[in-house]
């Protein structure tokens, strides 16, 4: 394959990771959300693997393997079983003003652009384009913290914040050391199972994922005699 | 004098081209209906049926209600015109002709809301209670498709510099290569087309069905020519937005000289285009559901989303490219 089409590949991969990113921001059902989050990490895992092709980094396709089994397989499936085994796989989690969320969004894509032309102008890899995109890929994570009220989709945002993390080193420095990329890798397989511990926890003392809930019963507290 | 016979000869082959958009209309739709019957094990009508039902509406008697005004007498022309006109600025076979000056596809927006705007104040003219309740659906479809619509033209203006179609094309054929601005343009260009054409997701064309019916709701009340000039202004739209998406994202084939020899490969490669993209409507039309008329909202923002993507990965992803 010719140089240029491996160019302009990884930017057409990296567009539709930030598309899966609205997509997890956006989406109401769970699963489905879920599935964007799966999608997003194999589209990560691809322009890993194109920029380990294109520059002929050997060691970029370990971490292509590594980002593929991890981020597109094995957490959505534990996810996904979790979902199933807490009754939620037609449970809906609408954010209160989608389209208000989408559109902050977009001012956050426009933001990261902003924040990143210095490093662009003086940068030379033809992935730097890319920079701007990652770093939108976090705070768009970020806001899926911040406006989804469902425990399950706010672990989602999390992890779709660590794959914008993975794709700025891959872009910025093509990976990080190997030590850093397995220790985060396996952090991020470890809070996968803490947050399934947490997810039952929390349904336990409030009967619900519903994070808005946790205030709501310290108020309740407040109110007893 | 040389000149002179060139401009005939293009003339000739503008006036063709224009021509050719009301006769293909038909056939594309006749087409699309025959897939679909196949996709439902039926046999299907002929593909020649549109344009035969045309016939015989023009053949019979038009009725027009006694509450209606001259409006609603004049609004069938008005509209099949806005609409050829807009499909005639589109570069059907060729790049190359002085009619192409006028291929702009803001214009091309322009005349086909002038169309909608005069089918909805005559489906509210005759006062029947169906007529306003289309117009009002139509207009609330509309009011959302055409902000992507304009988002997605935005975004090819962009790479090509023109708003110009004809340019927009040659852009397409000379610096062809895989663009992520392209792909999301693409993907809101067809959400757009299948919202304004009136296809299966939003609006069902085959029924008549007063909850759900959008385009039908306004024409309830014509008959006659005025129903077969709204009808074929309905067939000419859904060819501008399939020879849109055809030549605009997948322009090989149009011919770009006055040969004749091009032309004869543009026909052909427009046909095949066409084809495909009607056997993957009548596929779409039935693998999926009408959505509700209170999700039509959504399907229309993620044309938006699409657009907008679209345009910012222009922006930021293709720079110094």
């Amino acid at each position: 394959m010719s140089v240029q089409l491996l160019h302009s590949l990884v930017l057409v991969l990296a567009a539709l990771a930030l598309f899966a990113a609205f997509a997890v921001l956006g989406q109401a059902r769970l699963l489905a959300a879920i599935h964007a989050f799966a999608w997003q990490g194999a589209l990560v895992a691809a322009v890993t693997l194109t920029v380990a092709v294109a520059e002929s980094a050997p060691e970029l396709y370990f971490s292509a393997v590594l980002t593929f089994s991890l981020k597109a397989l094995l957490i959505p499936w534990m996810l996904h079983r979790l979902v199933r085994r807490l009754g939620l796989s037609r449970h809906l989690d609408r954010p209160q003003h989608p389209m208000l969320a989408t559109v902050f969004a977009v001012g956050m894509v426009m933001f990261a652009y902003w924040l990143v032309l210095p490093l662009v102008q003086s940068s030379l890899a033809f992935t730097r384009n890319i920079v701007a995109i990652s770093l939108a890929v976090v705070l768009i994570g970020l806001l899926t913290l911040v406006v989804r009220r469902q425990a399950v989709a706010q672990v989602l945002g999390f992890m779709a914040m660590e794959n914008g993390l993975f794709l700025a080193a891959v872009s910025a420095t093509h990976g990080m050391p190997l030590v850093v990329e397995l220790g985060v890798a396996f952090d991020v397989l470890i809070a996968a199972v803490l947050f399934g511990v947490f997810f039952f926890q929390l349904r336990e003392s409030i009967d619900s994922l519903d994070v808005d809930r946790l205030d709501r019963l310290n108020e309740a507290r407040e109110d007893q005699p | 004098m040389g000149g002179d016979a060139v401009n005939a000869a293009d003339t000739v082959l503008a006036v063709a081209q224009a021509l050719l958009w009301p006769l293909a209309a038909p056939l594309l739709v006749g087409w699309v209906r025959k897939a679909k019957a196949m996709l439902q094990n039926r046999r299907g009508a002929s593909v020649l049926q549109p344009a035969r039902n045309l016939g015989k509406l023009f053949a019979k008697e038009t009725r027009v209600a006694h509450t209606a005004s001259p409006l609603f007498r004049v609004t069938p022309y008005i509209v099949f015109t806005a609409t050829w006109l807009a499909a005639a600025a589109v570069p059907l076979l060729s790049t190359h002709l002085y009619t192409a000056a006028l291929a702009d596809v803001i214009v091309v927006a322009g005349l086909l809301g002038l169309a909608r705007f005069f089918l909805a104040l005559a489906g509210m003219d005759v006062g029947t209670a169906f007529g306003g309740m289309g117009a009002s659906r139509e207009m609330m479809v509309s009011g959302m498709a055409e902000p992507a619509l304009l988002m997605a033209v935005f975004t090819l203006a962009m790479s090509a510099h023109s708003t110009n179609l004809s340019s927009v094309v040659d852009h397409q054929l000379t610096g062809g290569t895989l663009l992520p601005s392209m792909l999301f343009a693409l993907g809101s260009l067809i959400l757009v087309a299948v919202a304004e054409t009136g296809r299966i997701p939003i609006d069902n064309p085959t029924t008549h069905l007063e909850l759900t019916m959008i385009h039908e709701a306004m024409v309830l009340e014509y008959s006659g020519r005025h129903l077969a000039l709204l009808e074929w202004a309905a067939q000419i739209r859904l060819l501008l937005y399939g020879t849109l998406i055809a030549n605009v994202f997948f322009p090989w084939g149009i011919a770009t000289t006055a040969h004749p020899a091009a032309w004869g490969i543009a026909l052909a490669a427009l046909a095949g285009k066409l084809l495909v993209l009607g056997a993957a409507l009548a596929v779409g039309e039935t693998v999926l559901a009408k959505k509700r008329l209170f999700q039509a909202p959504a399907f229309l923002s993620l044309a938006f989303l699409f657009a907008l993507i679209g345009l910012i990965s222009h922006v930021i992803l293709e720079q110094g490219l």
